[in-house]
């Protein structure tokens, strides 16, 4: 079959298993579906262009999602002028401190020779982590004393919540080259699991020092991009064009911020999808893809791979960030404690590998289609238990268990999905071109 | 008397615990390294193969206490715990028929394998839930305590106590037998030298008549005893959660990275590294440091390095700075 059909027929499958949520389960499930998967699209969007362009294996997915979340709070909410009193220059002032330890090692590690070199190296960490915390610790202490219960952190900046999109792509960009500067230099399996490391170091981040992002307790409220739906149902205007529509004017409203979300998404993930495919096709694209192929007879044609990878690393690990901005708006709150690396990093790279690697369009399939299943297997596993046990009597012990079974349908279906497409088709479902 | 006090805390809050953790992650940081030398690839399943092998050594604990038997003071586990090898035995053999064998016949790239293993700890880690669901799981029996605090301060005359509990001691123990076992395989039988010997060249081992499928399958077989053994002896000390093992990964994984992956004394060595930097990190030195300064010193804080939530954190920051500086880890490690 020609491959543009095939892949306007998967596309099309996707479309209609949406369609067919909505049919079922109402519409406002196939939005909260399809949201979530334009999201996940751009997630595998970044992964690809990390495995798919270089072979870069990054499975850290997660803390550079978690740090695009961040960005939304430091973004969207409003200061908190008295943390910032207590202790807002102190800890900004400590921090210079952490990072010029972290500088003056690296240049001691450059500089000196020798046993020299290991015992300043060892003074100057040691010693900057004590004046470090001697620092840091009481403004942090200060600032987590204020009003604990609704702030005890600095907050955010105030400014509109879309602009925290970009900036959680900066962020993650910066924790990419600050990762990619140490990290690259390792073999693939290292690398694999330098990155894991990195990305639980950064939750360990989020979840503790709550002066930054309250930590645990989480934020919640964070302001939104589109209307809030109790304002559309006060809106007389809108109720009446709801009622046009034969709507009641509660659905109405609800459909009406989720297709809002779904229109910024799509914006999003076009523009993205778009360069994404500009950079797949330019020279820089075949670069690219020469040194993944072999790596050292690029090397050989004069290309710095340690530089592109550094390069592929942060637009990827940008992207992620992108969505993770993304994520935490839609959600309206921003909880470290749900940050899982099956989640967050290999259910993503389920999509990727599903999908296809190196191909975008396979990225976005995989992404919309893994979220599909990754929601429905419950529902559908509930429903073909109760099918299988419907000759059983009620209460028997195997009808509860099989039933209750149901709930773990999700990992193992992920699971059985990824063997199967790596044994059958292992270039995914729309494979590289 | 303020030294021996000092000394005793140390104990009781840093040493015995960090022995117990040290070994568990020892076992589980050997099956890893196991599978990279001779398969080749970091085992991404190999969290979720100890929460197999746990999970069925509870079903045969409790199978046997239904029928009435304990293992008298100690934990009844450890009589179940063959029941649960030979059932993970069955598990990884069938896993590597059904799905790496393929790969390996095609001489599929380890990074692949990587991924596929993946797919493996997904399909694992439902199982598990299927079998034993995602609730907490105790299932120590016996003697809680060799050594309770109060005893030890009664014996001592003492103001510190230490307190030593079964399992921890059980999780020495077992890990020293282990460990001597598979170091006499290793080095004594032919099965164990063959091994060896496809893990330094496999294409010389290859050579001289080395039976590659038995080679893996004993290897597979030796990973799920020892995967089993130390889920178990986790479990045991602290308690069963199918999530917990999934989460344990990542520092065997550090354990097996730092002592250099292949490497089966690295692996010991990396996994006491690793629990005992996250114990000492994480640990409120304010006891020992009070005991030992002279009065006006005192601490006034906690001292603690880091907080204990920071726990993963520590034993991954380990990782990349050996990594920076010994890319193949303390002790040398395979390069691929």
């Amino acid at each position: 079959m020609n491959p543009i059909y095939k892949n306007t027929a998967l596309f099309g499958l996707v479309a209609l298993l949406l369609l067919g949520t909505g049919l079922v389960q109402g519409w406002n499930s196939a939005l909260l579906i399809l949201n979530m998967g334009l999201i996940s699209a751009i997630m595998a969007l970044g992964v690809n262009l990390q495995w798919g362009f270089a072979g870069l294996f990054n499975i850290g997915v997660m803390g550079f999602v978690a740090l695009g979340g961040l960005a939304t709070v430091l973004v969207s909410t409003p200061p908190v002028p008295e943390a910032w009193q207590a202790g807002g220059l102190r800890i900004f002032a400590g921090l210079a401190l952490g990072a010029a330890t972290v500088v003056a090692a690296v240049i001691a590690q450059k500089q000196l020779q020798g046993r020299v070199r290991t015992i300043a190296t060892l003074v100057i960490l040691i010693g900057g982590f004590f004046v470090f915390r001697a620092v840091f610790d009481p403004a942090k202490a200060a600032i987590e004393a204020i009003n604990p219960a609704s702030t005890g952190n600095l907050g955010g900046l105030n400014l509109p919540v879309l602009l925290s999109w970009p900036v959680g792509g900066l962020l993650a960009a910066g924790a990419a080259w600050i990762i990619g500067k140490t990290a690259l230099g390792l073999r693939s399996d290292y690398l694999a699991i330098a990155t894991l490391g990195i990305a639980e170091i950064i939750i360990a981040i989020l979840k503790n020092e709550d002066w930054l992002a309250r930590g645990v307790k989480n934020v919640i409220g964070l302001p939104r991009p589109v209307p809030y739906e109790i304002d559309l149902q006060n809106d007389p205007g809108f109720v009446e064009r709801a009622a046009s529509l034969g709507l009641d004017p509660v659905t109405a409203s609800t459909l009406y911020t989720k297709m809002g979300y779904a229109i910024l998404f799509t914006i999003v993930l076009l523009i993205l999808l778009w360069l994404a495919q500009q950079a797949l096709h330019s020279p820089w694209g075949r670069m690219m893809r020469a040194i993944r192929d072999n790596e050292v007879a690029a090397e050989a044609m004069g290309k710095d791979v340690t530089a592109r990878h550094l390069q592929i690393f942060i637009l990827g690990s940008a992207i992620c960030g992108i969505a993770g901005a993304m994520m935490t708006t839609l959600d309206g709150q921003l909880t470290p404690g749900t940050y899982q690396p099956l989640r967050f990093t290999f259910l993503v790279w389920v999509m990727v590998i599903v999908g296809g690697s190196g191909n975008n369009f396979g990225a976005i399939l995989g992404g919309m289609l893994i979220w599909f299943l990754w929601v429905q297997v419950e529902p559908l596993g509930l429903g073909l238990m109760n099918l299988l046990s419907s000759g059983l009597e009620d209460g028997s012990a195997l009808k509860d268990r099989m039933i209750e079974s149901a709930a773990h349908m999700r990992l193992l279906t992920m699971g059985l999905v990824l063997l199967s497409v790596l044994r059958f088709s292992p270039r995914g479902l729309i494979p590289e071109r | 008397m303020d030294i021996l006090n000092a000394l005793v805390a140390l104990a009781n809050f840093v040493i015995v615990p960090g022995l117990a953790y040290g070994a568990q992650l020892a076992i589980g940081a050997l099956g890893v390294t196991l599978i990279y030398g001779i398969l080749r690839f970091s085992n991404f399943a190999h969290g979720d193969t100890m929460a197999f092998g746990t999970a069925m050594t509870i079903i045969g604990t409790n199978a046997l206490l239904a029928i009435g038997i304990t293992f008298g003071p100690l934990p009844t586990a450890l009589l179940a715990l063959p029941f649960g090898i030979a059932a993970t035995i069955g598990l990884v053999l069938a896993t590597d028929w059904l799905v790496y064998k393929f790969y390996r016949d095609q001489k599929a790239k380890p990074v692949i394998l990587v991924i596929v293993s993946m797919g493996v700890m997904f399909v694992m880690n439902g199982i598990v839930r299927f079998i034993i669901g995602v609730d907490d799981i105790r299932f120590a029996d016996g003697e809680r305590f060799i050594i309770t605090a109060r005893e030890f301060r009664d014996m001592t005359g003492l103001s510190e106590g230490l307190a030593i509990r079964t399992t921890q001691v059980i999780t020495v123990v077992v890990a020293i037998i282990a460990v001597a076992l598979l170091f006499w395989f290793l080095n004594k039988t032919r099965t164990g030298k063959s091994m060896r010997a496809f893990s330094d060249n496999e294409d010389l081992a290859l050579l001289s008549g080395i039976n590659p499928d038995w080679v893996v399958k004993v290897t597979w077989m030796i990973v799920a005893a020892l995967a089993t053994t130390a889920g178990v002896l986790y479990g045991l000390d602290k308690s069963f959660k199918a999530f917990t093992y999934f989460q344990l990964l990542l520092p065997i994984f550090a354990a097996a990275i730092v002592g250099g992956l292949g490497n089966p004394i690295g692996a010991i060595a990396g996994g006491f590294v690793i629990a005992f930097s996250e114990v000492t990190i994480t640990y409120a030195w304010k006891k020992v440091l009070t005991y030992l300064m002279p009065e006006s010193l005192e601490p006034d804080g906690l001292v603690q390095l880091l907080s204990t939530d920071y726990k993963f954190a520590v034993s991954f920051a380990i990782l990349i700075i050996v990594l920076l500086f010994k890319p193949t880890g303390l002790f040398k490690g395979q390069s691929v």
